[in-house]
């Protein structure tokens, strides 16, 4: 099943077109800076926002099609929508705000208690809104648009009004409801540790376009689209355990089509990963050195070098036999190892460089 | 000391009437007025701020005179309530109630107003994607939320209600146990000679009731509003 998104919309100033089409279910998350018109697009698929032209249709149910001259309200369209500022109804107590979408959709697939459980909120239910942390209302917020029974979850930048360690609270429920729930959801960010972390699908926003868009992995990984144009830039790995050796204290993950180590794992052999390998702890080198404590040295093939000129660096994608690399090296680098878009190049990663992601 | 007679009992038994019912019949116009005037975009946006506003901004026995107009026994309204159900408004306690709740009508749509413009519209977009049509909206999230305001409106519009004076005596005379309320009764007190006493003692009732109003309208809004976490 898919999920089809397009939209156009003049606003006083700036002009919106954006359209993309996604797997469901799975996790697209739309990256891009404040005004690229991201919370635009969730309010129109939501329902929330009228635009000049759009159509929308979620797994065949078509949401919106202003050609057509179909238009589902809000209420009745079955998006759930994650508020950044969480939007809990400060009258009710956490249960009944959590029944609110519930009482009105039906009992459906999610049950209440699952919900409860997966979000670890079961000690919150009598509570007020006002007496939550940020992380627990916004844990409440998921929970009361997952009862709602939605056909689609939005979620518009639902950590960024939270701290870092608020943030490292709620992204592994994040990640647990990926995999619990068989749900499309659209997720919002302008952080990529979020976005890497769980989605399937990225669409990166410019301006009201869409830049670029595809599987995470590839889009993440492309030096000539945005999202590799940050300090903290790094290529995006979707791999499984391939064993564990103990004794070394490693574990072999195959990602990218290539079996890297990373220090030794918690995870079952088989078991689903994400690898972040950040491109300025990549090494690149023309042969294999000796006596060095790197533990994987892989062989791919120069894509693209995009020259950072205020960084005094150049940012060079690496292709592998399934996905690809980022280094960010010097000029200086790439003109004394002669790399030519299309010649061979080894890469250098650290075990230890490698950020290993669940699921 | 404060012993009244049974005319002035009457008084101030029938202006706690009056106002209460005035109120009761008021206040859910007033919210729907205040919602219309708070959330409506339509053309006919200002005329309806502006005839609502007219009881507190016209003196009050033009008011009466106006409202004589409308609902004396030759107006048009007035001339129909006879005729059909055999209703008369003027010079009877249900005139009064009627003026009362004209009169107070502003106090309580500003009141409501201002609370329901507090209430955050993302609160209600999220309502809606969770599925609740604009009725339910209405009911579940934008009232509850604005009760403080509306709590605040009933009782400053019953207060104003027990001190209205020049439209009611000009829509409806000074009947006593008819439509002599409390202020009504203050001044007809002091045109008796040596009625000093008795006025003292009715002022003192009508203070103690604007007195008890502020304060319970303080009290009560406060709680509202701990409760909904503010």
């Amino acid at each position: 099943m898919t999920l089809s998104v397009a939209l156009r919309h003049r606003f006083a100033g700036h002009d919106i077109a954006i359209g993309f089409e996604a797997p469901s279910p799975g996790v697209t998350a739309l990256f891009g800076r404040s005004g690229a018109g991201k919370s635009t697009t969730l309010a129109v698929i939501a329902g929330l926002l009228r635009p000049d032209h759009c159509r929308i249709e979620v797994d065949g149910v078509v949401l919106a099609d202003t050609a057509a001259g179909v238009w589902v309200p809000a209420e009745r369209r079955r998006v759930g929508m994650v508020f950044q500022d969480a939007r809990l109804f400060p009258h009710m107590s956490v249960a009944t705000n959590l029944r609110f979408g519930l009482r009105r959709a039906g009992p459906g697939a999610i049950g209440f208690d699952d919900v409860v459980a997966l979000l670890g909120i079961g000690g919150l239910l009598e509570r007020r809104p006002h007496t939550l942390s940020g992380g627990e209302r916004q844990r409440v917020a998921i929970g009361r648009a997952l009862l709602s029974q939605p056909r689609l979850l939005l979620l518009d930048e639902p950590l960024s009004g939270l701290d870092g360690a608020r943030k490292a609270e709620i992204l592994p429920y994040l990640a647990r409801l990926k995999a619990a729930l068989r749900l499309p959801m659209i997720y919002v960010s302008h952080a990529p540790d979020e976005v890497l972390r769980l989605a399937d699908t990225l669409v990166l926003l410019r301006d009201g376009q869409v830049v670029g868009a595809g599987p995470v992995a590839e889009i993440a990984a492309r030096g000539d689209l945005p999202f590799s144009r940050r300090d903290d830039a790094g290529a995006l790995l979707l791999g499984r355990v391939l064993g564990h050796a103990a004794a070394r204290g490693l574990t072999r993950i195959e990602g990218g089509g290539v079996a890297w180590m990373v220090p030794l794992l918690d995870l079952a052999v088989g078991a689903a990963c994400r690898m972040r390998i950040p491109a300025r702890e990549v090494i690149l080198a023309g042969r294999v050195p000796e006596a060095i404590s790197v533990q994987n040295i892989v062989a791919g093939t120069v894509r693209h070098i995009s020259d950072e000129g205020m960084r005094h660096s150049a940012l060079v994608e690496v292709g592998l036999p399934a996905g690809a690399l980022l280094a960010r090296v010097t000029p200086d680098a790439v003109a004394r190892l002669g790399l030519v878009v299309g010649g061979p190049v080894l890469a250098l990663v650290k075990s230890t460089a490698i950020e290993v992601l669940a699921g | 000391m404060l012993v009244f007679d049974a005319e002035e009992w009457e008084a101030i038994r029938l202006t706690l009437v009056v106002a209460a019912r005035a109120v009761g019949f008021a206040l859910p116009l007033a919210v729907l007025a205040a919602w219309v005037l708070a959330r409506g975009r339509f053309a006919g946006r200002t005329l309806l701020n502006t005839v609502v506003h007219l009881p507190l901004v016209l003196p009050p026995v033009v008011t009466g005179w106006l409202l004589l107009l409308v609902f004396g026994v030759r107006g048009p309204v007035g001339a129909w309530l006879l005729e059909w159900f055999g209703v008369r408004l003027v010079f009877t306690t249900n005139g009064v109630t009627l003026v009362c709740a004209v009169m107070t009508f502003p106090v309580m749509v500003r009141a409501v107003r201002l609370s329901l413009e507090a209430v955050d519209p993302g609160l209600e977009a999220a309502a809606r994607s969770l599925g609740a049509g604009w009725l339910d909206r209405l009911v579940t999230i934008t009232l509850p939320l604005a009760s403080p305001g509306i709590l605040v409106g009933a009782i400053a519009g019953f207060v104003t209600c027990l001190g209205e004076f020049g439209a009611v005596i000009t829509f409806s005379a000074s009947i006593p146990g008819e439509t002599r309320t409390l202020p009504l009764a203050i001044y007809a007190a002091l045109q008796v000679p040596g009625g000093e006493t008795r006025v003292a003692a009715l002022a003192l009732v009508s203070m103690g009731f604007a007195l008890a109003g502020l304060l319970l309208s303080d009290g009560l809004g406060r709680r509202l509003n701990r409760m909904l976490g503010r």
